[in-house]
C-alpha cells in the first residue's frame, strides 16, 4: 500500500471512530463497504475472518480494526488503524465526562443515568441472545450450547468462579465435541 | 451470593496497579470484556458500585468508541485525571493488541482445525452465558431507580424486543426508549422534590 493510501486510510478510521456510538462492531459494514467494495484492499473471506480472530482473542472487540489494518497494510496498518479508531472517541469521551462530572447532580443529568439503566439492561441481555442465536439456529449444536449458556449463567450469579475460568471449560468441552 | 456494596470507596494506589488491573482485566475477556470487567472492578476490586457501574456503561454507550474502552477511559481519568485516562487505555490495549496481531500474522495454520471450530464454539456459548449473568446482577440495582420498579421492567423488556426480535438501529433505541426512560425519571426526581 502506497503512503497516499496509508493516509486515506487513516482518515478514515478518524472519521469512523466519531461514527461509532454503540461500539467498534457497528462500524463493521462501513468498514466492509469502503475496504472490501469500494477500494479492494481485502476480500470478503479476509474481511470476515479478522473479525472472527478478534473475538476469539482476549480484550475488547475493538481489536478487530487492527486486525484489518494488519491485513490491509502490514504493520503500519495496524498501527494507522488503532490510533486512528481510538483518539477521536478518547478525546471526545473524556471531554464529555469532566463536563458531565461538573454537572452530576443537576436533575436533568441524574434522570439521564436513571433512566438509562433499564434500556442498558435490555441491551445486555439482547447482546446474550444474539451471540447465543448461531447455536440455537443449528441442530446439531443446540441442546450442548443451550446446556453450556444455562451452566454458565447459574455458575455467575452462584459461585465466585472467575468468568476465565468458565470460558477456559468452556472451551476445552467444545473441542472435546460436546457442544 | 456475594454483595457489592451500595457505594464504592476503594480506589486503586499507583498508576501502575491501575495498568495492571486494567490488562489483566482486558486478558481475561473473551468475546467481550464487560463481564469482566463488572466482576473485577465492582465486585472484587470495588472501585465502583453496581450503580456507578451501570452508570458510567449507560454513558459510555451514548459516545462513540469502544465501550468498555470509553469506561477505562473515564475510571482512569476519575482516579489519577488524565495521566490516569491514558493508563487505563494503555493498559486495556496494550496486550491485547499483541496477541491478536501474533494470532492473525500465523492465522491459516490451525483455522480449518476441527478441534479449535468445537473449542471456538464452547467459548462463544459460555461469552452468551456471561452476558445474560451480568444482566441479571445488575438488574437488582433498579429496586431503588426513581423511574420506579414496574416502569423499568417495561423499558427491560421493550428494549429486548427492540434489539434482539426487531433489530432496530441501536440509535433509535437510545433515542426512543432511553428518551422516554430519561423523562419518566425526570419527572419522578422533579414530584419527589417538590414534595419535600
Amino acid at each position: 500500500m502506497s503512503a497516499a493510501e496509508l493516509v486515506d486510510l487513516f482518515l478514515r478510521f478518524l472519521a469512523l471512530s466519531l461514527l461509532s456510538i454503540g461500539g467498534a462492531m457497528s462500524t463493521a459494514p462501513e468498514m466492509h463497504r469502503y475496504f472490501v467494495g469500494e477500494r479492494g484492499w481485502l476480500n470478503d473471506a479476509e474481511f470476515t475472518s479478522s473479525i472472527a480472530l478478534a473475538q476469539a482473542a482476549p480484550g475488547p472487540n475493538v481489536i478487530f480494526v487492527p486486525v484489518l489494518g494488519y491485513q490491509m497494510a502490514g504493520l503500519s496498518g495496524a498501527l494507522v488503524a488503532v490510533i486512528g479508531i481510538m483518539l477521536p472517541s478518547t478525546l471526545l469521551t473524556l471531554g464529555v465526562s469532566r463536563w458531565r462530572n461538573r454537572r452530576r447532580d443537576h436533575p436533568a443529568l441524574r434522570a439521564f443515568s436513571a433512566g438509562l439503566a433499564p434500556v442498558t439492561i435490555g441491551l445486555l441481555l439482547a447482546t446474550g441472545w444474539i451471540l447465543a442465536l448461531p447455536f440455537v439456529n443449528d441442530p446439531a449444536h443446540r441442546t450442548g450450547a443451550l446446556a453450556l449458556i444455562a451452566l454458565t449463567v447459574v455458575a455467575m450469579l452462584r459461585t465466585r468462579l472467575a468468568p476465565i475460568v468458565l470460558i477456559a471449560l468452556g472451551g476445552v468441552a467444545g473441542a472435546f465435541g460436546a457442544v | 451470593m456475594p454483595s457489592s456494596p451500595a457505594a464504592a470507596h476503594h480506589r486503586p494506589h499507583s498508576l501502575g496497579e491501575l495498568f495492571l488491573t486494567f490488562t489483566v482485566l482486558a486478558l481475561q475477556g473473551f468475546g467481550g470484556v464487560l463481564a469482566v470487567a463488572q466482576r473485577e472492578l465492582v465486585e472484587r476490586k470495588g472501585w465502583l458500585s453496581r450503580e456507578e457501574f451501570l452508570d458510567t456503561y449507560s454513558f459510555s454507550q451514548l459516545l462513540p468508541g469502544p465501550n468498555v474502552v470509553n469506561m477505562a477511559l473515564m475510571l482512569g481519568d476519575r482516579f489519577f485525571g488524565w495521566r490516569g485516562a491514558l493508563t487505563a487505555l494503555a493498559g486495556m490495549m496494550a496486550a491485547p493488541l499483541l496477541i491478536v496481531l501474533v494470532l492473525a500474522a500465523s492465522y491459516g495454520r490451525f483455522a480449518e482445525h476441527e478441534m479449535v471450530a468445537g473449542a471456538l464454539r464452547g467459548m462463544g456459548a459460555v461469552a452468551a452465558g456471561l452476558m445474560v449473568a451480568m444482566a441479571v446482577r445488575l438488574a437488582a440495582s433498579l429496586r431503588s431507580n426513581p423511574a420506579g420498579m414496574v416502569a423499568c421492567a417495561a423499558l427491560v423488556v421493550a428494549t429486548v424486543v427492540a434489539m434482539a426480535v426487531l433489530r432496530l438501529p441501536l440509535l433509535w433505541i437510545l433515542g426512543g426508549l432511553g428518551g422516554l426512560g430519561w423523562a419518566l425519571a425526570h419527572w419522578q426526581l422533579r414530584r419527589a422534590e417538590r414534595q419535600r
